[in-house]
């Protein structure tokens, strides 16, 4: 292990001590925080109890959604805007000034549009996502060699082979980096949407605890949520060393 | 011996560019490669060394003019039985170096064992033999350029095209991997093409030296060096060697010149 | 010239310019949107117009100011608490590099979280207000002005740093004619996300749990149905959200073309 990596472990563990600490001394009042040690039974008691399970499954569902729909617009888009240069000229500004919009502002009208149910959430994680993944695709295209592309010329490869071959190995790092920020985002848009205002899922769960004085639900729920975040990029960058490796890259 | 593989008749590239003026990278080129000839090209850089061998691998649609090979017209796609090698790295970095080097073996059906015989041969031959299961990210540019000449001459191309193929290597390694190119060249009876900066390069490999002028490059002059076929890169040492990569120069300076103007007058605008 | 390029045939040039694309854009944007109200109707959507017009009379009202005041005096301290110490603990990162790698994937940990499932702690720790609203806009746009401003500091080319001693040159004038010019250009991009994203904090911050505010009074609209306040406050937070990018962007350009 790299001294750094060590040395993290060090300062977080001694992070959440202090925290331990502060809570069980009373120096943070139960009012405000209770201890970590608290929000990990509270949440093993709360996901054995199973009342959770039907807003996990909302949230996951809603996330997939949005997820899945924004690779694959997203995908094809950066392709289309890739292959007709004058489109674009008048897309790259639009995707670079993208994220300086708050996309959360959205929500309101979505919900009044769709009614509220799942679909302004998917609709906030999905546009949350999609154009990280158009840019990335984009950025991807961008980065395929000319001359890989003359070399598959060369060898008398046709338009398919060309691409499964020679385009989508070039642009995989970043398509990589298009789904992983794809995830991050519209993991952050469903939860966030349904924070703000929604009938159900984990999102609303913590509000509700918020508003019902509930601190040990809402601390277990805030704990889930950010383990589950946590864990699922923590393995895409794993899985992402591990193709690095294949290309023998450290 | 003497029929001809490739001609040349008028050839001229123009690149359009945007909000500029055309430019004017090639030509008007006329010019025969025998069958079994190994011919140099050299010329100052920027003059459309480059350009000329995409012209006549099918990689470009020349402006004006016609590129014959076996008597056929190339027309925008590389006809088979051509190889290249590019002045950049070309190796795919997501294969090993020998799947690098089968990979137009095994597009082509050739089989199992006989692509790994094949390989395990050109591996040898560029002295990449430890580094089959390398990724080309782990190799030093030179090695990477061996694998991109391996690659191409695996599938034993009729006409080889090479565009600096050894601008990565120390002096040393160049020597050696000219003499290889050579045996090979004798053993397989290809047209070779090669493009090179190396003057001492193209004198000592090559049957004919055909010098460029600056951009728009044409053919000054085509020296002849009368090697015998079974020369090696002990000729280096011999007076007539001398006397060609000298005239080589003389032709070369003045055009060199020109180039680096023209460079820095690009530079400035 | 080729006679190929001679001849194909050349459309006028105002056809071919980069204003006409961005008015075909422009125009397929507001036919589309005038389309979603022909289909939904005045209720699911109110037309370009309307938006446009019902906009003006929000300007001019006087209920709105206090609101946008509200928003936009959370979000500037939130901005700057985010940048001034963004840049300070980036720098220090930077500079001293074990504790920069020591942070470097919390902070992106951190960055790739849904953060407003830290709100609540954050309303718990500071109570409702404009003090949790800052927190939680400033929580949000420090990550990235704290991770650019690193990177910047560290990729200072050390030959920059060799050249200047070689000079004599250390101290104040040291960071005025070689510090400050190498790391502006990124830090700078730091400071164009993190503004976005402040702004995104703050609004989110003023939607679930504030009694003012742009934020407040969006979601306010939705239990009275009025799309017209909805439609406008979207579009004015759009259109000062993107205005501003864009001005940050054209200087964003110009640091990196002079580096
Ligand atoms: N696609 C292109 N568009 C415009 N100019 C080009 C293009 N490709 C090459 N050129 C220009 O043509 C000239 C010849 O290029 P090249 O053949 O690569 O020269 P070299 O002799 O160094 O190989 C150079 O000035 C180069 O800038
Ligand atoms: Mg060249």
């Amino acid at each position: 292990m790299k001294p750094a990596t060590r040395l993290r472990i060090v300062v977080l563990v001694a992070a959440v001590a202090a925290v331990e600490l502060s809570c069980r001394s009373g120096v943070i009042g139960a009012f405000t925080m209770i201890a970590p040690s608290q929000m990990v039974v509270s949440l093993w008691e709360l996901l054995a109890s199973g009342r959770l399970h039907n807003d996990i499954a909302r949230t996951l569902t809603a996330v997939c959604i949005a997820f899945g729909g924004a690779v694959t617009v997203g995908a094809l888009s950066g392709a289309v805007i890739h292959a007709l240069p004058r489109l674009r000229r008048t897309a790259d500004p639009l995707l670079a000034a993208y994220y300086s919009v708050p996309v959360f502002v959205f929500y309101p009208m979505f919900i009044v549009m769709l009614g509220l149910n799942d679909r302004p959430k998917i609709m906030i994680g999905f546009l949350y996502a999609v154009a990280a993944m158009t840019i990335n695709t984009l950025n991807g295209l961008d980065r395929v060699s000319p001359v890989l592309l003359k070399t598959a010329r060369m060898f008398r490869m046709g338009w398919a082979s060309t691409t499964l071959s020679v385009v989508l190995p070039s642009a995989a790092p970043y398509l990589f980096t298009g789904v992983k920020l794809a995830i991050a985002y519209s993991f952050i848009g469903v939860v966030g949407s349904e924070f703000i205002l929604s009938t159900g899922g984990l999102g609303y769960q913590i509000g509700f605890a918020y508003h019902d004085f509930n601190n040990k639900t809402m601390y277990a729920l805030i704990l889930f949520i950010l383990g589950v975040v946590l864990i699922v990029n923590m393995s895409l960058h794993a899985w992402e060393k591990v193709l690095m490796a294949r290309r023998g890259l450290q | 011996m003497s029929e001809a593989h490739v001609v040349l008749d008028g050839v001229t590239r123009v690149f359009a560019r945007a909000a500029q003026e055309p430019l004017h990278a090639l030509g008007p080129i006329d010019l025969t490669l025998k069958r079994g000839e190994f011919f140099a090209v050299v010329g100052p850089s920027g003059c459309g060394k480059s350009t000329l061998l995409d012209a006549i691998a099918g990689l470009s649609v020349v402006t004006d003019g016609v590129v014959r090979i076996d008597g056929q017209a190339v027309a925008g796609s590389v006809p088979p039985g051509v190889g290249v090698v590019f002045q950049d790295d070309a190796s795919f970095p997501w294969l090993t170096v020998e799947d690098n080097i089968a990979f137009g073996l095994r597009r082509q059906g050739v089989d199992g064992a006989e692509v790994a015989r094949r390989v395990a041969d050109a591996l040898s031959l560029m002295g990449l033999t430890d580094f089959a299961r390398a990724y080309p990210a782990q190799l030093s540019g030179g090695m990477r350029q061996r694998v991109c000449i391996a690659r191409t001459l695996v599938l034993q191309p009729r006409l080889i095209l090479l565009d600096e193929p050894f601008g990565a290597l120390d002096q040393q390694t160049r020597l050696l991997m000219g003499d290889e190119l050579l045996n090979l060249w004798r053993k397989t009876g290809a047209t070779i093409l090669l493009i090179t900066h190396a003057l001492d390069e193209a004198a000592m490999l090559s049957d004919r030296v055909g010098v460029m002028s600056a951009r728009p490059g044409r053919f000054l002059e085509i020296v002849e060096t009368r090697w015998p076929r079974d020369r090696d890169s002990t000729i280096v040492s011999s007076p007539e060697f001398g006397a060609a990569a000298s005239r080589l120069w003389t032709l070369l300076r003045a055009e060199s010149l020109k180039a680096m103007q023209h460079q820095a007058r690009a530079q400035t605008v | 010239m080729s006679a190929l390029e001679a001849q194909r045939p050349r459309a006028p040039s105002w056809l071919a310019g980069r204003g006409f694309d961005t008015a075909v854009f422009a125009a397929l944007v507001l036919l589309l949107w005038q389309g979603a109200h022909l289909w939904g109707g005045e209720v699911a959507m109110t037309t370009p117009l309307g938006t446009l017009l019902f906009t003006a009379k929000t300007l001019a009202s006087a209920e709105f100011w206090p609101h946008a005041y509200a928003t936009l005096s959370a979000f500037l301290i939130a901005l700057v608490i985010a940048a001034s110490s963004g840049i300070l603990i980036g720098a220090v990162l930077g500079f001293h590099r074990l504790s920069g790698e020591v942070a470097e994937p919390v902070l992106v940990a951190i960055y790739s979280i849904p953060k407003v499932t830290l709100y609540p702690i954050i309303l718990l720790f500071f109570g409702i207000g404009i003090a949790a609203e800052v927190a939680f806009g400033a929580l949000h746009g420090i990550i990235p002005v704290i991770l650019f401003t690193m990177n910047a500091v560290r990729n200072i080319k050390p030959v920059y740093i060799k050249s200047a001693r070689v000079m004599r040159v250390s101290g104040w004038p040291l960071f005025r004619t070689v510090l400050l010019p190498a790391t502006l250009p990124e830090v700078f991009t730091g400071l164009r996300v993190g503004f976005s994203l402040t702004l995104i904090g703050t609004l989110l911050s003023e939607m679930f749990g504030s009694k003012r505010g742009i934020g407040f009074v969006l979601m306010q609209a939705i239990g009275l149905h009025n799309m017209d306040v909805i439609m406008s406050l979207t579009f004015l937070l759009v259109a000062f959200a993107g205005s501003v990018n864009v001005l940050l962007l054209a200087i964003d350009h110009r640091l990196h073309r002079r580096a």
